[in-house]
């Protein structure tokens, strides 16, 4: 262990700034939605404040910020091959979309 | 530990080879975490296949897709309110992480009462984020959702909408008598005996996974 202390202890302070950062975030993505902005503003803002959030859960909440590059890259690393599934699964349903217009709206 | 404090002082890339490669334990994190981390890397994967399939019969269908904002508002004061209910869970499941990471934060403290009464705070959040989720379904089943159909368009919002709010659920209900367990230990001094407190930290984890997946539910399938 790099430090004496059992576990990992941090400062309040750390969790209660960003507990507060999270609150700010949230009602922004809800802003997003009330004050209705469309088209590419709305999705760059929502995966914007989305991405933003889930990066101070995982980093600060869940302490990966504090953890070894050991356990950073087994656990960050594999999820990265889901953006070729996602990426696969949109491009099948731009084509299954073609398929059911030429096939239902002639 | 001698060697380890010795690892630390490597450039970071060395730090992992040396962490896989010599003959020892690769992560220096007790077990328990290590194994909690990696079946939310699973959960990862089962959550995305979710939201994976959920885009792609948004992209296919031909109908419209029913509007979020409009099915998820509600009458409040005879106005109508777009995603209000979203947004209240929203911040109800926020506030549980926060309890959370300040429970972890005491029980490292060794201070019993705050982490039982934090934990026992989580918990009841997130119990009353599964009344609400509760709530919203009876009020879209009452109007007419199926897995198979609605009233307003693509007969896929329906299933999607019950398949991915309904795991959710499903894990913030299993989380809530996770924490309550655990807080149970924490209460009888079980943990005080063994001397660590790490099972706080490990079901902190799972809670904070729980948030963290309705972060991308939220943007994803009620902000979209």
């Amino acid at each position: 262990m790099s430090d004496a202390k059992e576990g990992q202890q941090h400062p309040l302070k750390i969790y209660l700034w960003i507990w507060l950062l999270l609150f700010v975030l949230s009602t922004f993505s809800y802003l997003v939605d009330y004050f209705h902005f469309h088209g590419l503003l709305r999705w760059s803002l929502i995966i914007t404040f989305m991405l933003l959030k889930a990066g101070f859960i995982v980093a600060i909440f869940m302490h990966m910020a504090w953890e070894r590059l050991a356990l950073k890259f087994a656990i960050l690393i594999p999820p990265l091959c889901l953006l070729i599934l996602i990426s696969f699964m949109a491009i099948e349903g731009g084509y299954t979309f073609l398929t059911r217009g030429a096939a239902f709206l002639r | 530990m001698a060697h380890d404090v010795q690892a630390a002082a490597l450039p970071p890339l060395r730090q992992v080879t040396e962490d896989f490669a010599s003959d020892k334990q690769a992560f220096s994190v007790p077990w328990g975490k290590a194994m909690m981390w990696i079946f939310l890397l699973s959960d990862t994967f089962i959550f995305t296949c979710f939201l994976t399939s959920y885009m792609n019969v948004r992209i296919s269908t031909t109908k419209p897709w029913p509007h979020p904002s409009e099915v998820f508002s509600l009458n409040i004061g005879g106005q109508d309110i777009p995603l209000i209910l979203i947004a209240i869970m929203t911040f109800v499941l926020i506030t549980s992480s926060g309890t959370m990471a300040l429970a972890v934060n005491y029980g490292y403290r060794r201070n019993r009462r705050y982490t039982v009464l934090l934990m026992v705070a989580t918990a009841l959040l997130g119990a009353t984020f599964v009344s609400m989720q509760a709530f919203e379904w009876t009020k879209l089943i009452l109007e007419g959702v199926r897995p198979w159909g609605n009233p307003w368009g693509a007969p896929q919002f329906g299933s999607a909408f019950f398949m991915i709010t309904g795991f959710h659920g499903l894990h913030v209900s299993a989380g809530v008598i996770y924490l309550l367990t655990v807080a149970r230990r924490v209460h009888n001094g079980f943990y005080e005996k063994r001397g660590s407190y790490e099972t706080v930290e490990i079901a902190g984890l799972y809670w904070h996974f729980v948030d963290l997946v309705w972060v991308f539910i939220f943007a994803f399938f009620y902000l979209w």
